[in-house]
């Protein structure tokens, strides 16, 4: 493909849409499918047949639009009406109502904070761009990327470009990106490998799942550029098989910019070459670690190894490789695009960008948003998710899943970042926002976490492996209300141990929820330590236990 | 270590425990510690393996290092700084110990190894003489299939020894690891019988190489399971050779 030819393809996709006069958007991704926009699909389909509109009407599957608690939603293009729990009854109304004013009883408001207040990068076509074709990628810039990078720069200079825009790891740890990215470059080896990492495992986190099943060319184009900036022509998307949609998408979407010659040989004419190839996940949460996750591709038992050496060094084959995640790679095409200064306006000093969470648990609007850094909590949780259902009071909010903490009321007012979530006990993690409210016990929570742990630990290191058992069994009897003090001291003690002795991340950050409600939320240890009670009632308490105390 | 690897690698000083000691770069902080006497405990560890880092005994304190590092895998730097017997490290070492002997079944006193195992004596070295922690004791199998040797897998601590020389000494790896967590066995094969295992060459490494007693030899009594250390010999051997 040459560079006109990308354009032809962008202006043939614009042309036709000119032919339009109503596009209707039905989300396909998978919380919608979930309450069966497909079938509101087909029966708009249906209806639009039946009203003989088909010359000028369209219905098209789009990506994720953010406000899953919602769904199905539709959406209008042009008029930017968004219906919403639409079902497929609803069908008929909406059609006749095209170039009508829209269907009161489903409309959605979207003047409400939760869109006003969102800012949308990484998410910039998913609800709008249809994942399943190439051409309504590229109409809407993309590729443009990859085309400038490989056209009119060096690799150097998109390094630059990557390290300008202070963009950080957004996988968890926040990693500066273009150090990263510098680090491959310069690491010898006869052939590099680039790997995407869409093993998302945290409970409650769906950020990468719905980039993959909303936008799946922005992170293969991501990670082109990721290839011709460090050298490499081989890249891999480690991706769950929990996600069949997500996989879907992506093979459909390699596929497709094979075929438009925009993965493959000689891109766009160049002597560059680059193809990715996807290797599914069994569903093994410590994959997601990234030696582990390089073993799993090599085709071996999916276990940690030490670092260092780390992958930019000794990674896939042992061969350096450049390994991001879903939502860092995705951030990559308009960072080219409109430079590394313009993404580097954006968010606080040390936290640059937009970070994509999934807002889940105790909140009114559940589901996908995007913001600056730099937004405090209380506007994520409270202007955004619309507070918590029911009236009921806020707890705690628990951030990074397994590897995370719960972050009390005293810190919403706390702008969000990497380095001041840590602070408070935290990660940034991956994006997996979890809200709890005064009915949520915060020793049963962490016992969750320490179960997840328990059960995802490999196996390979003592600390991580029996550590984290001797810690759940801990906390099944603070919660059933056996305990004693000496109890929690050994908690405390093997948190310490755990922490500091462990192989890999998982072991590293498995004591983190735990250490984190203790420090928040210790009268809530004591309560059922010491009274034998579970303040929030959730724990199941055995009376005949407190009469023998 | 091929003679003409040799002459290109570059010396290293640093200090160990306050001791100033030089060292090839390509040699990692347990290497040198025992060339100079420097005691630094390990139970996966083994000679003529692959370091793999898994017990986490060997963590050794390195200034300036976020964390704890494993020695028998970390390579050393100039100037490095490592701190072999801190407080915490004999802490945390005793508190390993313990999570291991609270894992599985080690009773020693009924065990083929006892007197003859890697787990034990390093607990009489690091003064373990008690566990805190409550015993897990899952029902594991004995695999008493193969026609000389025997794995009871109550005594198994997974530090892979068994899977390593099997696979890079012996070659036909027969043993691999299956399982998550608490739950990871060690098999042979796919999960067979070790005496159906078509891969097995009854080698015996893998009963040599075991630190405790886990694999033994049919026949032995309470004690008896004695190992010969004929790793250390045959690796130099090939390396000879090389």
């Amino acid at each position: 493909m040459t560079p006109e030819e990308l354009h032809k393809v962008a202006e043939t996709e614009l042309e036709s849409r000119q032919q339009i006069d109503h596009t209707l958007c039905v989300c396909t991704a998978a919380g919608c499918v979930s309450t069966h926009s497909d079938k509101v699909k087909e029966a708009l389909e249906k209806e639009i047949e039946k009203h003989g509109l088909k010359e000028k009407c369209k219905v098209k599957g789009v990506g994720c639009m953010g406000l899953c608690m919602a769904g199905p939603l539709v959406s209008v293009e042009r008029t930017g009406a968004l219906y919403q729990m639409v079902k497929a009854e609803d069908a008929a109304a909406i059609v006749e109502n095209l170039g009508k004013p829209p269907v009161q009883r489903l409309l959605c408001d979207t003047a409400q904070p939760f869109f006003s207040r969102q800012k949308k990068i990484v998410l910039e076509n998913s609800g709008v761009v249809d994942a399943e074709r190439i051409e309504e990628y590229i109409a809407a810039k993309g590729y443009e990327a990859l085309l400038e990078a490989l056209t009119s720069m060096n690799p150097a200079q998109v390094i630059e470009q990557v390290t300008k825009s202070g963009l950080r790891g957004r996988g968890g740890a926040g990693f500066p990106t273009g150090l990263k990215w510098g680090t491959v470059a310069k690491a010898r080896g006869d052939r590099k490998f680039v790997i995407c990492n869409a093993d998302e495992g945290d409970p409650g986190a769906f950020m990468d799942r719905s980039v993959l099943e909303s936008d799946p060319h922005r992170v293969l184009e991501g990670m082109a550029v990721g290839g011709y900036a460090v050298g490499a022509s081989q890249g891999y998307i480690y991706v769950r098989a929990e996600y069949p949609l997500a996989v879907k998408r992506l093979k459909d979407a390699i596929k497709q910019a094979e075929r438009l010659g925009l993965l493959g040989h000689s891109i766009f004419g160049t002597t560059f070459s680059f193809n990715i190839e996807v290797r599914l996940g069994a569903g093994a949460f410590v994959c997601g670690e990234e030696t582990a996750l390089i073993a799993s591709v090599e085709g071996k038992r999916g276990q940690p190894r030490p670092r260092p050496p780390f992958p930019a060094e000794r990674g896939l084959w042992n061969s350096p490789t450049l390994i991001n995640n879903v939502e860092t790679f995705a951030n990559i095409p308009p960072i080219i695009r409109n430079g590394g200064e313009w993404f580097a306006g954006i968010g606080t000093e040390k936290g640059k960008g937009t970070k994509v969470f999934a807002l889940a648990g105790r909140v009114n609007n559940t589901g996908l948003i995007e913001v600056p850094m730099g937004v405090t909590l209380r506007e994520i949780i409270f202007d955004i998710g619309g507070g918590i259902p029911d009236g009921k009071k806020f707890k705690a909010v628990q951030t990074g899943g397994p590897s995370g903490g719960c972050i009390p009321e005293q810190f919403l007012d706390m702008p969000v970042d990497y380095e001041s979530l840590a602070k408070a006990g935290s990660i940034m993690g991956s994006g997996g926002m979890i809200v709890m409210d005064e009915t949520s016990c915060m020793v049963d929570v962490a016992k969750f976490f320490m179960e997840f742990c328990m059960t995802e630990s490999c196996g390979k290191c003592v600390p991580c492996r029996v550590g984290t058992k001797q810690m759940y069994q801990l906390l099944c009897k603070i919660s059933d209300g056996t305990a004693t003090a000496a109890d929690q001291v050994m908690l405390e003690e093997l948190c310490d141990v755990v922490k500091n002795t462990s192989l890999c991340g998982l072991g590293m950050t498995a004591p983190n929820p735990v250490l984190s409600t203790l420090r928040y939320f210790r009268d809530e240890f004591m309560a059922h330590i010491h009274d034998r009670r579970c303040p929030a009632g959730v724990c199941k308490i055995g009376k005949e236990q407190v009469a023998t105390v | 270590m091929n003679p003409s690897a040799q002459k290109t690698l570059s010396v290293k000083t640093l200090q160990i425990d306050g001791k100033d000691v030089s060292a090839r770069e390509d040699q990692t902080i347990l290497d040198v510690a025992r060339e100079n006497g420097i005691f630094i405990p390990t139970l996966c560890n083994l000679d003529g393996l692959t370091p793999i880092g898994a017990c986490r005994i060997c963590l050794v304190e390195v200034k300036g290092a976020r964390r704890l590092l494993p020695a028998c895998i970390t390579q050393v730097q100039d100037n490095m700084e490592v701190f072999t017997n801190s407080e915490t490290l004999v802490k945390y070492r005793k508190m390993i110990l313990e999570l291991l002997f609270a894992e599985r079944n080690h009773v020693c006193s009924v065990c083929v190894a006892n007197g003859h195992c890697e787990l034990q004596s390093m607990a009489q070295k690091l003064g373990v003489d008690h566990i805190r922690y409550p015993y897990l004791y899952p029902k594991l199998s004995v695999d008493a299939s193969h026609d000389r040797f025997a794995a009871d897998h109550n005594r198994c601590i997974l530090c892979q020894r068994c899977v390593r020389v099997c696979d890079e000494i012996e070659g036909a790896h027969t043993w691999d690891t299956m399982g998550r967590g608490t739950s990871a066995q060690v098999i042979t094969d796919l999960n067979q019988p070790w005496g159906t295992s078509e891969t097995c060459t009854s080698c015996g490494k893998c009963v040599q190489v075991c630190p405790t007693g886990t694999l033994f030899e049919k026949g032995r009594a309470s004690g008896e399971m004695t190992k010969r250390e004929f790793l250390p010999y045959l690796t130099l051997m090939r390396e000879e050779r090389e």
